[in-house]
């Protein structure tokens, strides 16, 4: 029995006539119970029909006089029992007036949708969605593109993305009954409408689960299957809402049609009742056909892998360097990496970060530096802890210029502790130094003693083009030199992270001061540069 | 012995800008003898204004008196301001436009010019304190503007640059002329 009450029974003849489907009708009369929606739509529709043959006679009664309820349902009992074949006389001798001829005229339209229940005609609000496309056959479609990707999952999500002219055909319809829904009771408005969304949901999670062999489908899980439908036929549905309420639609670069769903709400809720109604049929006009049903699209969320990462060649660039759209280096460190991950996690994608980035020519040694990689939409998501130790010893066994430790997976949350780790954090370097002027041993013996030595640096030329011009005050904590011969010395420096090394030792045409020039009082250069350690305690060391 | 090979060595050895940059040079601007200007393009497209080592400025004996970036009285450099990642504000600079007038002790006046279509960037106000960094260290420290062309100009812009060698050619007829006429 379907949870309808005295009320919804003009609600029901009202839609029913306006080419409604069984589905839709419970929504517009607020039914909450799911199973309603799960039986088969002929049945529903069954029902619905003989209720409607009750609502003559009890409407009939209802206009005849408020009386109380009991009185109502005692004497519509009566009718369907005294008279059930003949209810025109019944009711000519009951209330032979406006009212009558009212049920005349929307039995004849009930009768002008009954030739074609077999072939059941497409709902004119929800184009089908709640007709064949919601049931086994949609359940096994979207069965099988899980299947065909062979995700690894516990739980998944179904999503459902309708075209945006369900939204009009949905707010003719409640203009169509608003009276009649607002009626059952005070406390019903449009809100109470069950959403299309929602009944496809309650009829689907099941038989999609059934079809997956029994895995939960809930509303919340990392794994979304999403259901896409669209109707290029109504399409048109929306464009009237552009001159009624032109400010809903601006067109903006990544959207292919101004007539989004959020747009199309929007314009909805601005526009009154009468001017909706003067530009669209009430109720909607009758399609042709469905919703066309477009390719399952599988999505998992991303999962996310940090380590820490050396990089032992001055040849090789963090990220791939492209100039022009050519290519300028062989590989990256990112790539290196990215390979092995992105095979083991079955990852569409991925996004590289890292705590700050060596040029090409800067090898990174010591612990390494921080890195973090979100891979996207991967369809293995978990690797457990030894899997994850053999991946990593895949990605260094594959190439002798990086290598990665501490190789784990993170969350989303914790990957921020990477970035507020960058300014604040302290890096250690050794660069080989030149002097234009030959240098003995003790010339450079002052350098050790310099502490906490605060420059001020001008946005490096080498990234002005990219970076905003500033100068930014950067502090070396200490440094120390090594003697090499007259012309070369290594110089360590332990200095706040963004301090650039080659712009202090060069000078950058006097653009960081004080410079090593300055210190050093000769032209100074650089030719190498290794980073000895990154300072970041992210992400956690785990013991080899 | 040991000592001075290294030397000779390290002097050849690629500076900062002969690893980075391209030199590009105009010769005689606006007419004027050997008024020659040296403009240091990076390979990220951003160039470097500097004086040529031929300029009469910095030739033997000379020094400067003023520097100064007021290039009318509506205008001076020293107010540029660029902001943000794409140097909004800064001013928009063609080829013939003015930098600064640099005035020697002889009281002769010299006008650097930016060689080049683009956004200025900065000029360098170390020269203001300093006037010497600018004959000691031309084509570094002694800099007069960082200009940034518009990305679809960075080439383009350096056509009508001489390169290096064609540099060197007039100067080297330039000199020709001179021992022929003295």
């Amino acid at each position: 029995m379907l949870p309808l009450k005295e009320k919804d029974k003009p609600i029901v003849q009202k839609l029913l006539s306006a080419g409604c489907c069984a589905r839709c009708v419970l929504r517009f009369c607020c039914v909450s119970v799911q199973a309603a929606y799960r039986q088969p739509q002929q049945e529903t529709l069954k029902e619905l029909k003989a209720f409607i043959a009750d609502t003559e006679n009890s409407k009939c009664q209802d206009s005849a006089g408020p009386d109380s309820r009991d009185e109502n349902n005692k004497s519509h009992e009566a009718a369907v029992s005294d008279t059930p074949e003949d209810p025109p006389s019944k009711r000519a001798k009951l209330e032979p007036s406006v009212a009558a001829a009212q049920c005349e005229e929307e039995d004849a339209a009930a009768a002008v949708v009954r030739p074609k229940d077999d072939e059941s005609p497409v709902c004119v609000v929800c184009l089908g969605i709640l007709q064949e496309l919601c049931g086994t056959i949609q359940a096994v479609k979207i069965a099988e593109a899980v299947k065909a990707e062979s995700y690894e999952f516990d739980t998944l999500v179904l999503s459902v993305s309708l075209p945006a002219q369900l939204c009009v055909r949905e707010h003719s319809c409640w203009l169509h009954v608003k009276k009649e829904v607002r009626e059952k009771g005070l406390v019903f408005d449009k809100d109470d409408v069950i959403q299309v969304k929602e009944a496809f949901k309650w009829i689907m999670q099941g038989l999609v689960a059934k079809e997956l062999g029994g895995v939960a489908v809930v509303t919340r899980s990392a794994f979304e299957v999403g259901v896409e439908f669209t109707h290029p036929q109504t399409d048109a549905d929306c464009h009237f809402l552009a001159t009624t309420c032109p400010d809903c639609f601006k067109p903006t670069k990544n959207k292919q049609s101004v007539f989004t769903r959020m747009a199309v709400v929007k314009a909805l809720e601005k526009i009154s009742d009468a001017k909706f109604l003067k530009h669209y049929p009430c109720p909607p006009t009758q399609p042709t056909s469905s919703c066309i049903s477009q390719d399952i699209q599988c999505l998992h969320v991303s999962v996310f892998v940090a380590g820490r990462y050396n990089k032992f060649c001055r040849s090789l660039p963090q990220t791939p360097w492209v100039i022009d759209g050519e290519r300028r280096m062989e590989s990256s460190v990112e790539e290196l990496i990215a390979a092995p991950i992105l095979s083991a996690f079955r990852a569409d994608g991925f996004n590289f970060s890292s705590s700050g980035r060596e040029d090409v020519d800067v090898r990174t040694l010591g612990n390494g530096r921080p890195f973090a990689m979100e891979l996207l939409n991967p369809h293995k998501a978990r690797l457990n802890k030894v899997e994850m130790k053999k991946l990593q010893e895949i990605i260094n066994k594959s190439s002798d210029k990086i290598r990665v430790r501490d190789l784990q997976i993170v969350t989303r949350e914790a990957m921020s502790r990477m970035k507020e780790g960058e300014e604040e954090k302290t890096k250690t370097y050794t660069a080989l130094v030149w002097t234009q002027k030959p240098i003995q041993r003790e010339d450079i013996g002052f350098i050790d003693d310099i502490k906490d030595l605060t420059l001020d640096q001008k946005t490096p030329l080498r990234v002005l083009h990219r970076r905003a011009l500033a100068v930014r005050q950067r502090v070396i904590h200490s440094m120390n030199a090594r003697f090499l011969d007259p012309h070369h010395f290594y110089l360590g420096l332990k200095t706040q992270a963004g301090t650039y090394i080659k712009e202090f030792v060069h000078g950058d045409f006097g653009r960081t001061k004080p410079n090593l020039c300055q210190l050093l009082k000769t032209d100074t250069d650089i030719l190498e540069l290794d980073v000895e350690s990154v300072d970041v305690d992210w992400p956690p060391a785990i013991p080899e | 012995m040991d000592c001075v090979e290294q030397k000779d060595t390290e002097a050849k050895a690629p500076s900062v800008v002969d690893r980075y940059y391209t030199r590009w040079y105009r010769a005689d601007m606006k007419g004027k003898a050997c008024e020659d200007h040296c403009i240091l393009q990076h390979s990220n497209r951003l160039c470097v204004v500097t004086l040529a080592e031929t300029h009469p400025i910095l030739q033997n004996g000379r020094t400067i008196k003023s520097i100064n970036y007021q290039i009318s009285t509506g205008c001076s450099r020293l107010n540029n301001k660029v902001s943000g990642k794409s140097k909004r504000g800064g001013q928009f600079l063609t080829d013939f436009a003015p930098l600064c007038r640099i005035t020697c002790s002889d009281e002769t006046e010299y006008t650097i010019y930016s060689c080049i279509r683009g956004r200025l960037l900065e000029v360098n106000e170390n020269i203001l304190e300093t006037p010497n960094l600018l004959m000691e260290k031309p084509s570094t420290e002694g800099y007069i503007a960082v200009i940034l062309p518009k990305f679809e100009e960075s080439k383009s812009i350096t056509e009508n640059l001489l390169t290096r060698e064609e540099f060197e050619s007039v100067v080297s007829k330039r000199s020709d002329v001179q021992s022929q006429t003295s």
